[in-house]
């Protein structure tokens, strides 16, 4: 692979007229043929409709119009999010051949800025779990090592971005799902403060731990887009009506003068590669001027526990509405509960119901205290626990993950193994937080490793400032776009 | 009470609000519509959308809670989740554990208050119907399901379990019926079924007993249906019980043909709902200069009406008693206003009330769009003995199919002038005259008899004398 353009350098190319969108993007399509058919980041690649969106973007600049901060620039979706007129599949037969009438917020904001959607990136099915394992469309494979798997559960969109086929794709990121394939395919990811971006047309999987948020292969690719997609959407009522902060315009203002706590729960476990990298990255923050300590955040040992009785619970809610009665798959049968039943069963994988059986006897009568409502109090003490470590720091960090990128169907059989990979990124969603995670270096086989910091709500700026020095330190910097040769 | 049991029932009525659009969504909020054409990926529950509350449907719901008398407090949503086709998402949005308002009451015509739990917001399910012989789900060949009701604001409304019998029912139903039309929450049309009410009863030996086991009666299309069903299972609840046998508590179904109630499901079969917070929606916390505009722009509600009318007749309780039904009457027609006004212009109360309860009340319609000045000119003439009650009866009716008028030149057209004393001390004499031993008891004091000689005088002037002016010849006659 070559290092591809970053979507800042495809963005300014276009903008100014002296490249084309129609040929930044034949560019992407032919590194998706080039290499597609081995890693299968996409569920569908819209080609033709990015043919038509480039020729736009062409138009408004003969036009002498400015198409916006990604005019011509490729993005890859990930499959749960709507897109109007094209297959939503969440990699589930269960929505198969299902086309929404709509686009997400999200998708209507890129689009307004030039971006150029180039397809639907494959997922664990309904972001469920930490490999792109459980795709009803089969497994993503990860660019450094086709053996391996990308992370999950935005795991094509993660490999897209760090195969080269777009400078940019978005995630979901419910307990990691953007941080933790970003890690293991070495790319930036990075998971929005709750209520930045909005969520209307995600497929939902666990509403009150969703958020949307950017792929990109520079620290600065990601601000970019945060910039693009963030901010107030009044068909989200979580959507938070203040100013979302703007973060590109302070990438460069450094950590002088700001305080890290390297987070010791999270070193806890993590193979000793990735701690090394961690401690790395620490020590590249107070090279540059931060103040760099030791913290410990007890509560945040209880996140995985907290989060597999909250996200299923939410998750046998929202995925009711699959009943084989408005829209996707059907089965028929005698009745209406026949049918529900075999369209259910027959539509949705293997831990898509264990998800939906969990969610549902953690919220039955007589349970819901003793699990949904601990789990909630659980919750609780973790923000308060990341509070008082905030009352020291500004940002906190850790590994992303505890290892590098594991082989294909190493923990498919083994549910609880998978679960612990994202044993650093879920505290925090529960507690609403930003974070993101940066490469930093590879372990001794050359797999990526993430590095990761985390800032109290609505820090995004400090969190981008914390990221684009790290990024600068990294081992393998600048030259980042894909390590395999 | 039916032999020594005595019934305890308590209601649970919802209400949709009449809103422009849905509760979540900016779809149209239309009864009678063609199918599905009042729809959008939030009311069909399509993957991705999501839910913004509608700040038309909360401020009506603050008005129920106001003219309910309720707290109105912080509220949260919840999801209730149930599997059904209608149910667009397979989970109803609904107010849980902490609702929109609590605590009121509705004060009854009678006076007696009946306490309310709770009024809370939900959406309306969409409409299935089930093709087939059953035409219920059970049975059917297939279902079509509309789902332009889907969304639709709801207010439920729980009593508390203060009721006794069914008549006690019908009048808190058409009460609430009253105040929600009252408040501009709903139209009210049970027969749309915009107002739908569920009857929780249970029967008891004692009215000091411990409540019995409670069934809950579902499908009660009108006020009469809701009478009828009480009377038929508080029945059945006594007949199981005085054979021995146990109330299962259970959800039954009222069939209004059959004029009998069936199990829809028991108590084992009922669905655990797994109750959770609406994690998409916010709370809704009303301040007080909110409740207070609510408040200011809510109209006098139907007690408030009676109120008013008793005040106005203000002669104690034996006047206001056996005016009551005239008061309640009026007050459901909505013309209180004319009594009202006919008063403040100086006409008698009662005559007021008692031609607005009996003639203006048969074409209510009419009445409400009746010009206020034709109709307080007509009272002041009749109440002034310009004309006969039998003359301002036939006026009025001119009036209210014109809407209006000069009652003044509608009497003369109808030939309705005034009798000139002479003319009609004559006729009286003439009358006196033909009845000569009613004439003598008369005069010895048997004042009822005055009848005898009113009656032919208005049999002589075909109506059109002034009762009380006969009267007041015989008296003078008499010395």
């Amino acid at each position: 692979m070559t290092a591809a353009p970053t979507a800042t350098e495809v963005a300014s190319a276009v903008r100014s007229g002296t490249v084309r969108a129609a040929s930044v993007l034949e560019g992407h399509l032919a590194a998706i043929d080039a290499a597609e058919a081995g890693i299968h980041a996409f569920n569908l690649v819209t080609r033709e409709q990015a043919r038509n969106d480039a020729a736009a973007v062409d138009a408004a600049v003969d036009a002498g119009h400015d198409p916006g901060l990604l005019a011509g620039v490729p993005v890859a979706l990930k499959d749960n999010l709507c897109t109007r007129g094209v297959p939503t599949t969440c990699s589930s037969a269960i929505l198969a051949g299902w086309r929404p009438p709509y686009d997400a917020t999200v998708v209507t904001r890129l689009r307004r800025a030039g971006a150029v959607v180039v397809g639907k990136t494959n997922m664990d099915e309904f972001a469920m779990g930490s490999s792109t394992e459980t795709s009803a469309t089969g497994p993503t494979r990860n660019p450094h090592d086709l053996g391996r798997v990308p992370g999950g559960s935005s795991g094509g969109s993660a490999a897209a971005v760090a195969a080269g086929f777009a400078p940019i794709a978005l995630g979901s990121d419910t307990g990691g799902s953007i941080r933790q394939p970003a890690a293991l395919c070495g790319v930036v990811g990075m998971k929005p403060t709750y209520g930045t971006v909005s969520r209307y047309g995600l497929v939902a999987f666990a509403s009150s731990l969703d958020q949307v948020g950017p792929f990109a292969r520079s620290v600065a690719d990601a601000a970019l887009c945060f910039d693009v997609i963030g901010g107030h959407d009044e068909a989200d009522s979580t959507s938070l009506n203040r100013p979302t902060p703007r973060v590109l315009s302070v990438l460069d203002d450094g950590v002088e003068g700001m305080t890290v706590g390297v987070l010791a729960e999270f070193l806890d476990g993590a193979d000793p590669v990735v701690v090394a990298r961690a401690r790395a990255a620490a020590e590249a923050l107070a090279a540059a001027g931060a103040r760099v300590e030791e913290v410990s955040v007890p509560e945040v040992a209880l996140a995985l526990s907290a989060y597999y009785l909250i996200a299923p619970a939410e998750a046998s809610s929202n995925l009711a509405r699959y009943d084989g009665v408005r829209f996707g798959l059907r089965v028929d049968a005698d009745d209406t509960v026949a049918m529900n039943t075999a369209t259910r069963s027959a539509g949705f994988g293997a831990e898509v119901k264990r998800r939906i059986m969990l969610g549902t006897y953690a919220l039955s009568a007589g349970y819901m205290d003793a699990y949904y409502g601990k789990a909630l109090r659980v919750r609780t003490l973790i923000i308060e626990g990341f509070a008082r470590a905030y009352q020291r720091c500004d940002v906190l960090l850790g590994p992303t993950t505890p290892t590098t990128a594991f082989p294909l169907g190493a923990k498919v059989g083994d549910p609880l193994s998978m679960y612990l990979s994202d044993v650093c990124t879920i505290p925090t969603n529960l507690a609403g937080h930003p974070a993101i995670s940066v490469p930093f270096g590879t372990d001794d086989a050359g797999l990526p490793v993430g590095v990761q910091l985390l800032a109290p709500a609505l820090a995004e700026s400090t969190l981008f400032r914390a990221a684009a020095v790290v990024e600068a330190a990294a081992p393998d910097a600048p030259g980042r776009g894909g390590g395999t040769t | 009470m039916t032999d020594g049991w005595h019934l305890v029932i308590g209601l649970e009525v919802h209400c949709e609000l009449r809103t422009e659009t849905k509760l979540f969504c900016g779809c149209r909020n239309m009864f009678g519509d063609e199918p599905n054409t009042n729809v959008c990926p939030v009311c069909l529950g399509l993957p991705g959308s999501l839910p913004v509350l509608n700040q038309r449907a909360v401020e009506l719901a603050m008005a129920i809670g106001t003219a309910l008398h309720c707290d109105i407090r912080p509220s949260t949503f919840h999801r209730k989740n149930y599997f059904y086709p209608d149910q667009a998402k397979d989970y109803q949005i609904s107010q849980y554990d902490e609702p929109i308002n609590v605590d009121g009451w509705l004060e009854l015509p009678d006076g007696f208050r009946v306490r309310i739990e709770r009024a809370h917001m939900e959406e309306d399910t969409g409409k299935t119907t089930h093709a087939g012989a059953s035409g219920r789900i059970h049975g059917a060949d297939y279902s079509l399901v509309d789902y332009n009701r889907s969304g639709v604001p709801l207010v439920e409304i729980v009593s508390a379990p203060d009721l006794r019998d069914a008549a006690q029912a019908r009048a808190y139903a058409t009460e609430l019926r009253a105040i929600l039309v009252a408040s501009g929450a709903s139209d009210g049309k049970m027969e749309e079924g915009s107002m739908r009410v569920d009857a929780n009863v249970s029967v008891r030996r004692s009215p000091d007993a411990p409540f019995g086991t409670r069934c809950e009666i579902k499908n009660l299309n009108s006020v009469r249906s809701l009478g009828r069903a009480i009377e038929y299972e508080a029945e059945r609840q006594i007949a199981l019980l005085e054979a021995g046998e146990a109330v299962d508590q259970q959800t039954r179904h009222w069939d209004e043909t059959a004029g009998r109630t069936e199990t829809l499901r028991s108590k084992e079969e009922a669905y655990d709902y797994r109750y959770f917070r609406e994690p998409d929606l916010v709370p809704v916390v009303p301040d007080p200069e909110w409740k207070a505009a609510v408040a200011d722009t809510l109209g006098l509600m139907p007690a408030q009406r009676r109120a008013r009318l008793t005040e106005l007749l203000g002669q104690g309780a034996d006047a206001v008693d056996g005016r009551r039904d005239q008061v309640a009457t009026v007050v459901d027609l909505g013309l209180d206003d004319l009594v009202v006004e006919a008063a403040a212009a100086g006409v008698p109360v009662t005559l007021a009330l008692a031609r607005t309860a009996n003639e203006a009340a048969t074409d209510a319609e009419a009445a409400r769009r009746l010009d206020l000045g034709a109709y307080v000119a007509l009272l002041t003439m009749e109440a002034a003995g310009s004309l006969s009650a039998t003359q301002s009866k036939a006026v009025l009716a001119d009036l209210l199919v014109a809407g209006g008028g000069d009652p003044a030149a509608i009497a003369r057209a109808k030939g309705f002038e005034a009798m000139s004393t002479d003319s009609l001390a004559a006729t009286v004499a003439e009358a006196v005259a033909a009845e000569p031993d009613a004439w003598a008891r008369y005069r010895d004091g048997e004042d009822k008899l005055a009848q005898v000689f009113v009656g032919r005088v208005m049999k002589a002037t075909r109506g059109q004398a002034n009762g009380k002016a006969v009267v007041a010849e015989l008296q003078r006659l008499r010395g």
